[in-house]
């Protein structure tokens, strides 16, 4: 068989090619859209100011305030130190006045158009098919779901794209995820995904950039795409990519960056050569059947210790690490997480925070009552998603339910922002990572789809769904 | 930047597989806008309780460890955040290499650029250093070979360009500012 034809990873990659890699040195490639963010670029910024150098090309850098960045509101920067601690403070004044001096549009306290970075790209259709993206954050593996070739990157090589355009890269391999079958009510995209990693495990995918094809990809949204693209780092993978087609195509058409006119016909045909030739190669394979999956929970410090919420915890055997994880979260081996008492749900991050994140958590919390005693925030991913859903009134559901609303955000994803999980408490969380005190100093985590949070907020305790749907 | 050839050291080993980049150092110590002082932070959750006293039975904490640059860790070390302050962190500290049998992407990318060698040994002589905690081993960039004081030996590898880079001291930024003709080229040719 000929097995000449390119996938669609290999497709973006040699479209972008300024220098071939050889065996002594990498290829140079060429990087489409930039984004950045106040956490990871202040030193790339003092390393241009050290050298003399300037920004190449400050139109293809999207700039934006995310994750330091308090969920409080905060009109003026006035009200900055009265919300924020020094140090986010400072790197937020930092991050304005880098932008000013080196010419970059930042979407800050003021704009509209603010958000969770891997949420405003899409929103604005500054993530197009066929795209190199970068940024100095892992998650930037969410914009793959429009077919862009889009992974994260150290704040040494930010200073190198902000320089240059370009960044220096080994071809990585490929990896096909092939999904089947059909999602049954009350799973979600977030369901696939720990299923996924659960399977292929968070080493999985090193060295790789997943597709995710199948039956499957064509069925879902291009909001449940990104949910699933972006935890492609938590197998490992270097990125993860669905092929573009029509749903592509209709949820960027009226979005403010998108080509226009004759423009958008041209890249129409351009996009619609993007997908994997039928006599490709990939390097691995590995196929996994959603038709009877239910919605996954997590049980230890890493994303890939999942369980389907009907299942037990499984046991550790000798596996050190699997008992050392089990000691932290404070969760029996052998037992189900069924009913297990929490004390926090978060809804959130750049993983489940796009208006049909919210609009899931909000079904299920209409005309509801967080238990007692539980702390529920729902962080919005940017301000349009926030605007969105005051206008449906999605607001007034959580807000009467006992939930807390914010402005936009990485929020407790990430406790770095004031939004943290108390020392010692149990969070049901829509965020992307259950690592030991990733969300605050002791903060044990349990990874879910928004229906699955929602349902455990209701019931104080980790819920199934589908009891609600 | 400082050129590396060879250098020797006792090694400390944190036994543990896919350890994450935010234990190496957590997000509240990522509030800064300089690399300075991020050792402080480096494996904070683990080498201290809440109070901020130093945990005993944490191998950094122990006396044994003092001056030591090689880490041995467990597998798939670096995972998650793509956080450059993992390896500042671990420059900072003191350490030099980190040798496990396999690494996170993007944390080897950063590693790399900061004159930190995260080095793949195989599991043989992983179990051997995981076995003679605090054995002196020599590592040389220029014959790529690992050797312990107990006369055992692996080769490794490492991705040419950065080798070259590590070996003179130079900036990677450089070999891209040498081709502008060609992003020039590449960008004309729209």
């Amino acid at each position: 068989m000929n097995n000449s034809g390119k996938t669609l990873f290999e497709k973006v990659w040699d479209d972008h090619l300024v220098l071939q890699e050889t065996k002594d040195t990498p290829a140079i490639l060429y990087i489409d859209l930039h984004l950045i963010h106040e956490v990871t670029t202040p030193q790339a910024f003092q390393s241009l100011r050290d050298q003399g150098l300037s920004v190449r090309d400050p139109s293809k850098v999207l700039a934006t305030m995310d994750h330091s960045t308090p969920t409080l509101p905060v009109k003026s920067l006035k009200d900055l130190d009265i919300v924020a601690e020094k140090g986010p403070a400072d790197q937020i004044r930092d991050m304005i006045r880098n932008c000013d001096e080196f010419g970059i549009e930042l979407h800050g306290f003021d704009s509209d158009k603010r958000g969770i970075v891997h949420v405003i790209g899409p929103e604005l259709g500054a993530t197009q098919p066929g795209k190199t993206i970068v940024c100095g954050d892992s998650h930037t593996s969410t914009h793959g779901a429009f077919g862009a070739l889009a992974f994260g990157i150290g704040t040494t090589e930010v200073g190198h794209v902000l320089a240059s355009q370009c960044l220096l890269q080994r071809k990585p391999r490929t990896l096909a995820v092939n999904m089947t079958g059909t999602l049954r009510s009350g799973v979600s995209a977030k369901d696939i995904i720990l299923r996924i990693i659960q399977e292929i495990g968070v080493d999985g995918g090193v060295g790789h950039v997943i597709e995710y094809r199948g039956p499957t990809a064509s069925m879902l949204s291009l909001e449940e795409r990104m949910t699933i693209c972006n935890m492609s780092i938590e197998a490992g993978a270097r990125a993860g990519m669905f092929a573009p087609d029509d749903k592509t195509f209709n949820y960027l058409i009226d979005k403010p960056m998108s080509p226009k006119g004759l423009g958008w016909d041209k890249a129409i045909d351009k996009w619609s050569e993007l997908v994997s030739d039928d006599n490709c190669k990939f390097d691995k394979e590995v196929t996994i059947d959603v038709d009877h999956l239910s919605p996954m929970v997590t049980y230890g410090t890493n994303p890939g210790m999942a369980i389907q919420i009907d299942d037990i915890v499984p046991e550790s055997n000798s596996d050190l690490g699997h008992k050392k994880s089990l000691n932290y979260m404070q969760i029996e081996s052998g037992r189900p997480l069924l009913g297990k008492e929490i004390d926090v749900v978060f809804i959130g991050s750049c993983t489940n925070s796009r208006i049909s994140d919210l609009e899931d958590a909000a079904e299920i919390l209409k005309g509801q009552k967080v238990a007692n005693g539980i702390r529920v925030l729902v962080v919005p991913g940017s301000q349009a998603v926030k605007k969105e859903a005051e206008s449906l009134g999605l607001d007034k559901i959580f807000e009467s339910a006992g939930a807390e609303w914010r402005e936009s955000g990485c929020s407790m994803c990430l406790g770095m922002n004031g939004d943290t999980v108390g020392n010692g408490q149990l969070a049901v969380s829509t965020s992307n990572r259950n690592f030991e005190g990733r969300q605050g100093k002791g903060a044990r985590t349990i990874l879910a789809s928004p229906k699955t949070a929602a349902a455990s907020a209701i019931a104080g305790s980790v819920e199934d769904p589908r009891k609600y749907s | 930047m400082e050129k590396i050839i060879e250098f020797c050291s006792k090694t400390v080993v944190l036994a543990v597989n896919d350890i994450d980049t935010d234990q190496i150092i957590p997000a509240r110590y990522l509030t800064v806008t300089t690399k300075d002082g991020l050792g402080d932070g480096l494996f904070a959750d683990w080498r201290f309780d809440e109070s901020g006293n130093k945990l005993e039975e944490f191998p950094l904490n122990n006396d044994k460890s003092l001056g030591c640059s090689i880490l041995v860790a467990g597998s798939n070390f670096g995972c998650g955040s793509s956080r450059e302050h993992a390896p500042w962190a671990l420059v900072d500290y003191g350490f030099k290499a980190i040798l496990s049998t396999s690494f996170a992407d993007i944390f080897k990318n950063n590693a790399l650029k900061n004159g930190l060698l995260p080095l793949s040994v195989s599991t043989d002589f992983h179990r051997m250093l995981n076995e003679n905690e605090g054995i002196e081993v020599t590592i040389s960039l220029e014959t790529m070979i690992i050797e312990s004081s107990n006369g055992m030996t692996e080769s490794f590898d490492l991705e040419p360009f950065s080798r070259y880079c590590l070996m003179n001291g130079v900036d990677q930024l450089g070999f891209i500012m040498k081709h502008e003709d060609q992003i020039n080229a590449f960008e004309n040719k729209g």
